[in-house]
């Protein structure tokens, strides 16, 4: 086994490319948990004597309208975009492998319904649906971590079915139930180990896509709220304000790219890494 | 085939019903019933119109005899009356705005596969070169890019630092009294923005997915068959290879429909346009029950639509659906 991530590892990090996405995504993190040490200001600070003021080597990103200091807002933000992003996903993940092993496992008439319930959510276009949620109870950021994640577990639901229709015939699976194996010692035990390699995959670009979710949402205003600080709704700033300070605009669009993209490196990275003969 | 579109057809009505069953969940979502909640949270409701809501959706009554009424009321596209102090009916509403949205995205799909399709077939033909490498870096870029920073962006670009397009609604002031050329023109110029915006959002995905299933089939005997009988290169591609490729994007172009819908949300807005996205939103910010739900049920539907159209085009064009038992 050892040797099988052993090897795992060494695909993984000869690909430049995923191994730059790892360094990228280590450094968000210690700098999202580390924020309050980086930077000298206060992201919270009103100060009315400063407002607007574009990048200086005193505030690298300039200041925003209410005088506080852009690039601690964007590295707090981080902070947000993070906790936002994982804890979704982990959401969407959990939801999505339960449905997809109980759907693939029992089969018959669970099987069609569940996969029913997946193709009515998949018609939704699921930006309307979380808005909608969201006219329906409080912006805040506990309610938006959990609509991303429901609204978006329905890909690992199919996946991890799909693993299950193929794992369920092997012949280890058949040996644990003549041994007596219980339903749900087999699907915990023997089936689910065996499928996590594709969820991973998504999980991983999964936190890419909830954090352009949220920023979105943040932008539109029905995300998370100020004065806690996130990329979106720094943005929204940048809007408003879109005539006089670019700097408002340019930079947590960019942390935004630079986040999504690192995870999606990532993502391809492990997805490659896993399966080698797909390499192109 | 004809049993195959009769099978499909009626798939759509339990799909329907559970789209609606989830509209239903979502009106419950709200803390205690919805109408006691606009009394706190929006004075403007006044309260003739609290009454209505709840005759409406019968929220007395327990939960199934709700949804019934609600499904009957559906059934004839009522989706009551807004809240907005306009009073009118969700569906008047939101049918004077479906058209712009509609041939909005409409446009926007066109171009998208005008372009993903060539970008695709020319990364896949080009495999591993130079072009694939700056194509992939493109994709990658794509798929992290979001769109309304890149709606804001080119407002910053092309309506500020070089104003040479409009950046908000579709028509300049006073362009009533133009001619219906020079109102075209105008019409043109105020969606040069969102469209390209729209069009971005999802050309990386489609162009990476053209690539990998034409090198799918690239890789098919049949190919290295075409080759080795000396068919030029031209035609390999474009006539054996292409062909097989085409048909699993036809069943992207269903899949592509909730995502640009929901996109609309978000360029409608910035750039000001008045479709459905835009109503969405101000629905969603005034709180305007009936009219949200309106619009999630109709976006759904139009997805069902989409969904259904991209099957039969996918049967029209694959012989072994067309002639078999489907």
């Amino acid at each position: 086994m050892s040797g099988y991530y052993k090897d795992f590892w060494r695909r993984f990090l000869n690909n430049r490319l995923a191994a730059a996405g790892l360094l990228l995504v280590i450094v968000l993190f210690v700098l999202s948990v580390f924020a309050p040490w980086i930077t000298p200001f206060n992201p919270d600070r009103i100060d009315a004597w400063h407002v607007l003021l574009p990048p200086s080597g005193t505030h690298w990103f300039g200041t925003d309208e209410l005088g506080r200091d852009v690039f601690t807002r964007v590295v707090f933000g981080a902070q947000v975009s993070l906790k936002v992003g994982f804890v979704a996903v982990g959401i969407a993940v959990v939801v999505g492998t339960v449905i997809g092993l109980v759907a693939g496992f029992y089969g018959g008439w669970v099987d069609s319904l569940l996969m029913r319930l997946v193709d009515i959510m998949l018609c939704f276009p699921t930006f309307f649906l979380i808005l909608a949620v969201i006219a329906m109870l409080e912006p805040s950021i506990w309610y938006i971590m959990m609509i991303i994640g429901l609204t978006g577990w329905m890909g690992v639901a199919r996946l991890v079915r799909a693993e299950v229709l193929s794992l369920k015939g092997r012949d280890f699976v058949l040996a644990a139930r003549v041994l007596g194996a219980s339903d749900l010692r087999i699907i915990f035990r023997h089936i689910l180990p065996n499928a996590l390699s594709p969820v991973l995959v998504s999980a991983t670009l999964g936190v890419a896509g909830a954090i352009l979710t949220e920023s979105a949402l943040s932008f539109l205003g029905i995300g998370v709220q100020p004065p806690t600080p996130s990329w979106g709704n720094i943005l929204t700033a940048g809007k408003d304000y879109i005539e006089f300070a670019w700097w408002l605009s340019l930079f947590p669009g960019l942390a935004i790219l630079v986040t999504v993209l690192s995870y999606n490196l990532v993502g391809e990275g492990i997805r490659d890494a896993l399966d080698p003969r797909q390499k192109k | 085939m004809f049993q195959y579109l009769v099978k499909r057809i009626l798939m759509l009505f339990p799909l329907f019903l559970g789209i609606t069953l989830i509209t239903f969940v979502v009106i419950h979502l709200a803390p205690g019933e919805p109408v006691e909640m606009q009394s706190a949270m929006n004075p403007k409701v006044s309260a003739a119109a609290r009454q209505r809501l709840r005759e409406f959706y019968g929220l007395d009554k327990p939960l199934y005899v709700q949804y019934g009424r609600w499904l009957s009321h559906l059934a004839k596209l009522d989706f009551g009356r807004s809240f907005a102090p306009d009073n009118r009916p969700v569906i008047d509403k939101i049918s004077e705005r479906i058209p712009i949205t509609l041939s909005l995205n409409v446009i926007a799909l066109i171009l998208e596969f005008g372009l993903a399709l060539p970008i695709g077939i020319i990364a896949a033909v080009h495999r591993d070169t130079l072009v694939d490498r700056g194509i992939s870096v493109f994709v990658f870029l794509g798929f992290a890019v979001p769109t309304f920073w890149l709606a804001l962006l080119c407002m910053y670009f092309f309506g500020v630092l070089h104003p040479v397009l409009p950046i908000s609604g579709l028509h300049s002031l006073g362009s009533e009294k133009l001619s219906g050329f020079g109102r075209f023109a105008d019409l043109a110029r105020h969606l040069v923005l969102p469209i390209s915006i729209a069009t971005f959002g999802s050309l990386a995905g489609l162009s990476r997915y053209m690539r990998s299933t034409m090198v799918e089939v690239l890789s098919q005997d049949y190919i290295t068959t075409a080759r080795a009988k000396g068919v030029k290169e031209r035609v390999v591609i474009y006539k054996h290879a292409l062909k097989n490729a085409l048909l699993p994007v036809i069943t992207l172009l269903g899949f592509s429909l909730p995502g640009l819908i929901g996109g609309s949300v978000i360029f409608e807005t910035i750039f000001a346009i008045p479709g459905m996205g835009q109503l969405f939103y101000q629905g969603v910010m005034a709180r305007d029950y009936p009219l949200v739900l309106g619009i999630l049920v109709i976006g759904a539907c139009l997805t069902l639509v989409g969904n259904l159209l991209a099957d039969l085009g996918y049967a029209v064009a694959d012989p072994r659906i067309r002639h078999g038992k489907g």
